[in-house]
């Protein structure tokens, strides 16, 4: 039977304390806190990141497919799914597809990957979900709106939850959205949205998936479901039947915010964090109608408690200081123009070096060992030529043997960091470092790599690898 | 191999006034280190039979000095070896007399950096300039920061301790320059002063970082044997050296960023030519690279001027100063010089000159005696760099 193989997660090292928004607004004070993507994160990058925890145990060139949700890809035109399989050093023999237009994206994606297991076109699934949705100013979904990601991978073998039964309802109901040309979320008047559609149409699915099945709500150990609130998600756990305080999964509203496509799917490694095997899990989310899934734990859910996960993610946070950070790091605001020239970029070297650049290819020697970063054709230690094997750097953990605070450069967080790395199984790797407190950076520090978003010249995001101190 | 020392004689040389030249074109740096060169040598332009051409960002070439000098058609060649650019056209220059195609020619090396309209070097340059990712967010002061964080460690130099030392050096370059009339920077400043200055990338503050500027400098040269005939007090070429180093430091492990590999390859080239034997006390008077005074550290080190390591103590005993057993930057470097890139090794080369004839402008700069000196400039980064030395002397 299809089902959970590993899971994963991420959520960015920055946390936006809600009382910071009140204080700029001048509003009541509100709690809690969102995390904020870096400004060198997006989608894709926490995409990434959910990957490569999620397939911690597994050898990456056995991945078949890879699906991927958000309702924010950084390319309005070109697959956002191509890069994180790139990034994750997937192989090119792969199925792959972005599912980027609905808050309901995860679970499509879920949906998908396990009919095309079940079908026999792949063994197994990479799913990832991210997002990485900018709120207006002042608007309530600024309060609300997080950043994370989650991936799932699917397949038949050594499954960890089965996914027993799932059921799928399409609305055209409409109650958020962008057009092509709006920057940020609209909606309509709130019991409308609430009353007609959300409190309706996913109640609806649940007790569909119940009945088909012969459950009530004391049959399921742990019900996760989307909420695009706090409060509209203790109202649903009310509407659906369960219990608050035993049975419902805290949707990581309050201290991760809502992540829109990769809400549920966050929620759900939360709840897999916790559990025990022979458990009954009921997943449902929300967003042009509803996707249910009635999923059981097996023994195995044990064995893949090691990933950084949700609780992990959660507890190696760094506050964001101020809401000016906060509009700088989300570019929400015009800026003086920049004196130097622009950056630019060139998608034919792109191309070329795309194993260093994407993949984080590096090479060894196969005469005498030594690993170079980018690749040498022609060995820097004993002068071998073209005698090599490529050797992804992207996993490694590695020390910081030098680094530089550069305070003037045109970047959006100073002091931008240089940092030399020199890796614990050799290599080394020159590269800015990220997700730092500069008050904290040590020679000899234990950092690891991240996939990020360098810059966007000539209109085009130039994604390459940072390193960070190692996160937890 | 021969030894190039003593073939080459340098009769005459020129160097503009450096500074921020806003009403300067290249074209006028050019026509005013040149026509200095050319009255110093008693020449005039119609008599050089060929000239080498050392600017790092022009794109006109070997134009942006023909055609304002009216060198109607002559040979004129444009070098470039990034922050060892002078040094290329002396050494063009060098091989074009010994090859004995010309007899007087010209070397002269430029830049003009004050158009860029920030205050600061651009990062990437060229084909690289469209490389997505390799040089991003990286700078010059970025870079050799990398090596000040690692030579306190090293060297078990708290943050303020070598912060104290990188400042000595700056403090000794604006001194010097301060009294040199040439220079751009002509300000004495005190190591509080530079320990408070706003950082530029840390550990490098803004008086860690040498001035950007424009300007020129140029000499005249022929084979020594017809030097006589243009002044007695010519100076010969004793030595070159070039090493361009493999690239390796920010590729694989083992490079430690405190010492600069290349500079010791291309120093012992010049040192053998020269017939030098032990530097600190054979050469009188030595012009360094000190874009940042981390750079002047452990350049001084890696020239064998300093045991390794030590350099803090021999700063501390005033070895470096005009006095001291070695002066180091007498003009004022970099620091009080800027770094306007091809014009740097024939600027430096003229300090040196001036100084052999006993011409130093500002008589408190003149040393008593200087018969050898040594100019050194690398381009690059720390990890990757090309040097290049250049060592002249009394005949």
């Amino acid at each position: 039977m299809v089902g959970i193989v590993s899971y994963g997660a991420y959520i960015p090292i920055y946390r936006l304390k809600r009382e910071e928004l009140s204080r700029v607004w001048a509003e009541s004070p509100q709690s809690g806190e969102k995390a904020v993507a870096n400004f060198d994160e997006d989608s894709i990058t926490l995409a990434v990141e959910a990957g490569v925890d999620c397939l911690k145990d597994t050898p990456r060139d056995q991945v078949e497919a890879l699906y991927f949700a958000t309702t924010n890809p950084p390319y309005k035109e070109k697959q956002s799914a191509s890069i994180i399989a790139a990034a994750l050093d997937l192989r090119g023999e792969l199925f792959s597809a972005d599912f980027a237009t609905s808050i309901r994206g995860g679970t499509m994606a879920l949906r998908t990957a396990m009919d095309a297991i079940n079908a026999g076109s792949s063994k197994n699934a990479l799913v990832v979900a991210a997002d990485c949705r900018t709120a207006a100013p002042n608007s309530e979904f600024e309060s609300v709106f997080g950043d994370g990601g989650a991936a799932l991978l699917l397949g038949k073998d050594n499954v960890a939850v089965k996914i027993l039964d799932s059921y799928n309802l399409t609305s055209e109901f409409m109650d958020f959205w962008r057009t092509q040309s709006d920057r940020f979320n609209r909606t309509w008047e709130d019991r409308f949205i609430t009353e007609e559609g959300y409190q309706k149409i996913l109640p609806e699915a649940v007790k569909k998936l119940m009945q088909r099945n012969k459950l009530t709500p004391k049959d399921i150990h742990r019900v996760v479901f989307y909420a695009p609130d706090g409060r509209r998600h203790q109202a649903m756990a009310r509407i659906l039947g369960f219990d608050p305080n035993t049975q419902v999964q805290d949707p990581l509203l309050g201290v991760v915010g809502n992540t829109g496509a990769a809400s549920a799917l966050m929620a759900l490694v939360a709840a897999l964090e916790d559990a025990k095997p022979g458990q009954k899990i009921l997943l449902a989310n929300y967003g042009d109608g509803a996707d249910v899934f009635l999923l059981e734990t097996t023994d195995l859910v044990e064995k893949i408690k090691d990933r950084r996960a949700i609780k992990k993610h959660l507890a190696a946070k760094m506050a964001l200081p101020s809401y000016g950070k906060y509009i700088k790091f989300r570019a929400l605001m015009e800026w003086e123009a920049e004196r130097r020239e622009p950056d630019r970029s060139a998608l034919t070297v792109l191309w070329r070096e795309r194993n260093q650049v994407w993949r984080a290819h590096g090479n060894k020697c196969k005469a005498c060992g030594t690993i170079q970063f980018p690749i040498q054709r022609i060995c820097g230690k004993c002068h071998a030529k073209d005698n090599y094997e490529e050797v992804r750097l992207s996993g490694e953990k590695g020390k910081l043997f030098t680094f530089s605070m550069d305070e003037r450069a045109v970047v959006a967080d100073l002091p931008n960091v240089m940092s030399i790395v020199d890796f614990d199984n050799g290599g080394r790797f020159y590269c800015i470092l990220t997700d730092r407190d500069p008050a904290k950076i040590e020679i000899n520090m234990p950092v690891e790599l991240t996939f990020r978003n360098l810059h966007d010249g000539s209109g085009i995001h130039n994604y390459y690898w940072k390193a960070r101190p190692v996160r937890c | 191999m021969e030894s190039i020392k003593d073939k080459v004689a340098i009769v005459g040389m020129g160097c503009t006034q450096f500074g921020e030249r806003w009403d300067t074109s290249p074209e006028d740096l050019v026509i005013e280190a040149a026509y200095e060169a050319f009255a110093d040598a008693g020449v005039e332009s119609k008599d050089i039979h060929a000239a080498w051409v050392g600017t790092f960002l022009g794109v006109t070439g070997s134009g942006t000095v023909a055609t304002p000098l009216k060198l109607d058609y002559k040979p004129v060649t444009r070098v470039e070896n990034a922050c060892g650019t002078g040094h290329e056209a002396l050494r063009g220059a060098c091989y074009g007399l010994l090859s004995k195609q010309y007899d007087l020619v010209l070397a002269i090396g430029f830049e003009k950096l004050k158009d860029a309209g920030f205050g600061g070097l651009g990062t990437a340059l060229g084909v690289d300039k469209w490389h997505p990712t390799w040089g991003y967010g990286t700078s010059a002061p970025g870079r050799y920061a990398l090596a000040a964080t690692k030579y306190f460690s090293k060297y078990g130099l708290s943050r303020d301790e070598g912060k104290r030392v990188l400042a000595m050096i700056s403090v000794k370059s604006h001194h010097n320059g301060a009294r040199n009339p040439k220079a751009h920077l002509r300000r004495e400043i005190t190591i509080e002063q530079v320990l408070k200055a706003p950082m530029i990338a840390w550990p490098l503050g803004l008086f860690d970082c040498c001035g950007v500027t424009d300007g020129a400098a140029a000499a005249v040269m022929c084979r020594s044997e017809d030097a006589k005939s243009f002044r007695k007090d010519y100076v010969t070429i004793k030595g070159f050296g070039l090493a361009a180093g493999p690239g390796m430091g920010k590729v694989m492990q083992g490079y430690d960023f405190t010492w600069w590999d290349e500079t010791e390859h291309a120093c012992r080239q010049a040192y053998e030519q020269a017939g030098i034997k032990n530097p600190r006390k054979e050469l009188d008077v030595v012009e360094l690279h000190d874009c940042f005074s981390i750079a002047e550290l452990i350049a001084t080190e890696s020239l064998s001027l300093c045991e390794r390591g030590n350099y803090k103590k021999d700063i501390e005993a005033g070895t470096f100063n005009q006095e001291g057993e070695i002066p180091i930057n007498l003009s004022g470097g970099l620091k009080s010089f800027g770094h306007p890139i091809g014009a740097s090794g024939c600027r430096e080369t003229y300090e040196i000159y001036k100084q052999i004839q006993g011409k130093a402008q500002d008589p408190s700069r003149q040393l008593k005696s200087c018969k050898l000196g040594l100019a050194h400039n690398q381009g690059g980064h720390p990890g990757k760099f090309v040097c290049a030395v250049t060592i002249v002397g009394e005949p």
